[in-house]
């Protein structure tokens, strides 16, 4: 008798990567860089199938170092690398890259001024009911607080690939903030951008979204159905979060009747936190809104139940907006 | 298997006739050991994803701990129960049904399994869960967590024993060799470690990733008294705890070594190491229950 599964809904862990395709964004930009000259080495503390490095592994074996589950140790061994010369990406969930490696990430890459790559992925509260170990809602506001270090969150895998693209190019260090590869699609392909500057994907007079990551795509679905119920309604993904694109929230905040910042974050220190500096640095009276994680831990339940009880899907973030708009 | 090539110390504790459990109890512990495993892949179906293998392995550890080994009472925050915590968290769904069958928390409460608001989720939390002692889900704290307990006990006057199950992947973080050193230090007599050296982690096999061995000899040589065992033998287990628990003459902290397989039950996942994460759909998952059924009682 064999008891193997038979059926096509049960799946195991090596076959992650099949089952979601957009884990290949990550490996495909890293073969691109190594294409195209860059010392590219990946690491990963035992996750190569939850980030789809395992790709990497298979087509750049000897680009690929494993640490197994030594977090710590993979960010200062990255540190070391890039200090002789070489490019590295190191990728673990992002509560174990920002929370536990916070000080080697300080000492070891920042301080340190060296280009390492950290790829925090499954951020947020993407990983459900793993629970509060697995939720990454700090990231942002702890990366953000160290100088020196830029903070990006791509809002999918095409823009992904367009900021490891523009990283190249990029001295510092740089800190990631992905998803678990199931973000749906925004760009059709890497789109142009810049690493600091923001993206206007639409202009409203009644009231801005600034959204990123995650986010972003919920967000653009609430502000297209809040524009066709009337309002004028616009929408920035904000890829960057440090460096801020200023800039841009400045111009937004004289053109625009309230801003909403929506983030799969703490509402403290993050993307609301960063634009409300800002906003006090210009002295204006334009309304911010801070939507996120409102200073808890989250509940436990599949991701997308949460977003739902949280507010952070596109139904709910439209609702947040109406309020703001009545 | 990875996992033979771990020896055993001697002399076996393990072995020792005068605190062997009787017929009656090992048939209770096997199927406990038993119901655990049923109950994870009952568990397993609610959330559509899980660590069947994880708490497959433990089993036997969980049914020889909590029905034999452990000083439990009704209440859960008895101030001189023993301790349980582990490192591999992510086996909570095999323990959460022996929480759940020892009272601690109802039926209802098990059968919410990681739904919205449940206090089970894939990794165990005191906060939420009765029964639980320790939260963990970040691999690698939950030796040091013990080790404070256990200089607590001694600092308070209290002769509670502190259980800590890590798994053999786990021995690769940075924080588990600081308990080493420090349980050794100050001389832990009542904390026990317990390796679930199951041999393989999310990408492939302990020794294949970042190899630990050998295991003994490290721990032997960071001070800690080692116990190879046959973690799928509850005799053998039981045996061991109990001897463990009578030594009054120890002065060091005790490691048991704990072999145990991977997936234990199930014919394919003992065989095939990407079943550290799955799902089996409902048919599926019928045939993995009728493997456990047919496991030896």
């Amino acid at each position: 008798m064999s008891a193997r599964p038979q059926s096509a809904n049960s799946w195991q862990y090596r076959a992650l990567n099949a089952l979601t395709p957009g884990l290949d964004h990550f490996s495909d930009a890293l073969l691109d860089e190594i294409a195209a000259g860059v010392p590219i080495v990946a690491g990963t503390a035992d996750l190569q199938y939850s980030n789809g490095l395992e790709k990497f592994a298979r087509l750049a074996p000897d680009r690929f170092v494993q640490f197994g589950i030594s977090e710590q140790n993979m960010v200062s061994a990255a540190a070391g690398m890039a200090a002789c010369g070489q490019s590295p990406y190191v990728a673990t969930f992002a509560s174990f890259l920002a929370l536990l490696c916070c000080e080697q990430i300080r000492m070891d890459v920042a301080y340190s001024k060296l280009p390492v790559r950290l790829v925090g992925h499954h951020a947020g509260i993407s990983l459900g009911f793993y629970g509060t170990s697995h939720h990454a809602t700090e990231d942002l506001a702890i990366m953000r607080a160290i100088a020196g270090l830029a903070v990006v969150a791509p809002s999918d895998g095409n823009q992904l690939r367009s900021l490891i693209r523009a990283a190249r190019d990029w001295a510092g260090p740089i800190y990631f903030r992905i998803g678990r590869g199931r973000d749906p699609e925004i760009y059709g392909t890497p789109p142009v951008l810049e690493i600091g500057k923001g993206i206007e994907r639409s202009t409203g007079r009644d009231l801005t979204i600034i959204a990123t990551g995650s986010t972003v795509h919920p967000a653009d679905l609430a502000a297209k159905a809040l524009t066709e119920a009337g309002h004028s309604v616009g929408l920035i993904d904000m890829h960057t979060v440090k460096p801020l694109d200023a800039a841009l929230i400045r111009d937004v905040a004289g053109r625009t009747g309230q801003i909403l910042t929506v983030e799969e974050h703490n509402v403290l220190g993050g993307l609301g936190g960063a634009v409300a500096e800002v906003l006090a640095d210009i002295g204006g009276s334009v309304r911010l809104t801070r939507h996120g994680i409102m200073d808890e831990y989250s509940l436990i339940a599949p991701p997308t139940h949460l977003y739902h009880h949280y507010r952070l899907d596109a139904g709910g973030i439209e609702q947040v907006a109406r309020g703001l708009l009545s | 298997m990875t996992t033979a090539t771990t020896p055993h110390a001697t002399p076996a504790l393990s072995a020792d006739t005068r605190f062997a459990p009787d017929a009656e109890r090992v048939r209770l512990l096997k199927d406990r050991a038993r119901f655990s495993r049923l109950e994870t892949v009952r568990l397993i179906e609610i959330a559509k994803v899980g660590h069947y293998t994880s708490a497959f392995s433990a089993a036997e550890l969980f049914s020889v701990l909590y029905y034999d080994a452990m000083r439990l009472s009704d209440d859960p925050n008895w101030a001189d129960r023993d301790r349980f915590m582990m490192g591999k968290g992510h086996a909570a769904v095999g323990l959460f049904p022996i929480l759940a069958d020892l009272g601690y928390f109802g039926r209802d409460i098990l059968d919410g399994y990681t739904r919205l608001g449940n206090p089970l989720g894939d990794h165990p939390d005191m906060t939420k869960v009765p029964g639980i002692d320790f939260s963990s889900g970040s691999i690698g704290h939950a030796l040091s967590a013990g080790c404070g307990m256990a200089l607590s006990a001694r600092m308070q006057g209290q002769d509670y024993v502190t259980y800590v199950m890590i798994g053999d992947g786990e021995l690769q973080e940075g924080q588990v060799w600081e308990a080493a050193l420090f349980g050794a230090h100050y001389g832990l007599s009542n904390l026990v470690g317990i390796i679930d050296r199951n041999g393989y982690q999310l990408d492939g096999a302990v020794d294949d990733v970042i190899g630990v061995e050998p295991i003994v000899d490290k721990w032997q040589a960071f001070g800690w008294e080692v116990h190879v065992v046959d973690g799928h033998d509850v005799t053998a287990l039981a045996t061991l705890f109990r001897a463990l628990r009578a030594d009054a003459a120890r002065t060091r902290p005790a490691m048991v070594v704990a072999r145990t397989v991977k997936g234990k039950g199930v014919s394919y996942m003992e065989t095939d190491p990407g079943w550290h994460l799955g799902y089996l759909d409902p048919g599926d998952a019928e045939r993995a229950i009728a493997e456990i059924n047919a496991m030896e009682a």
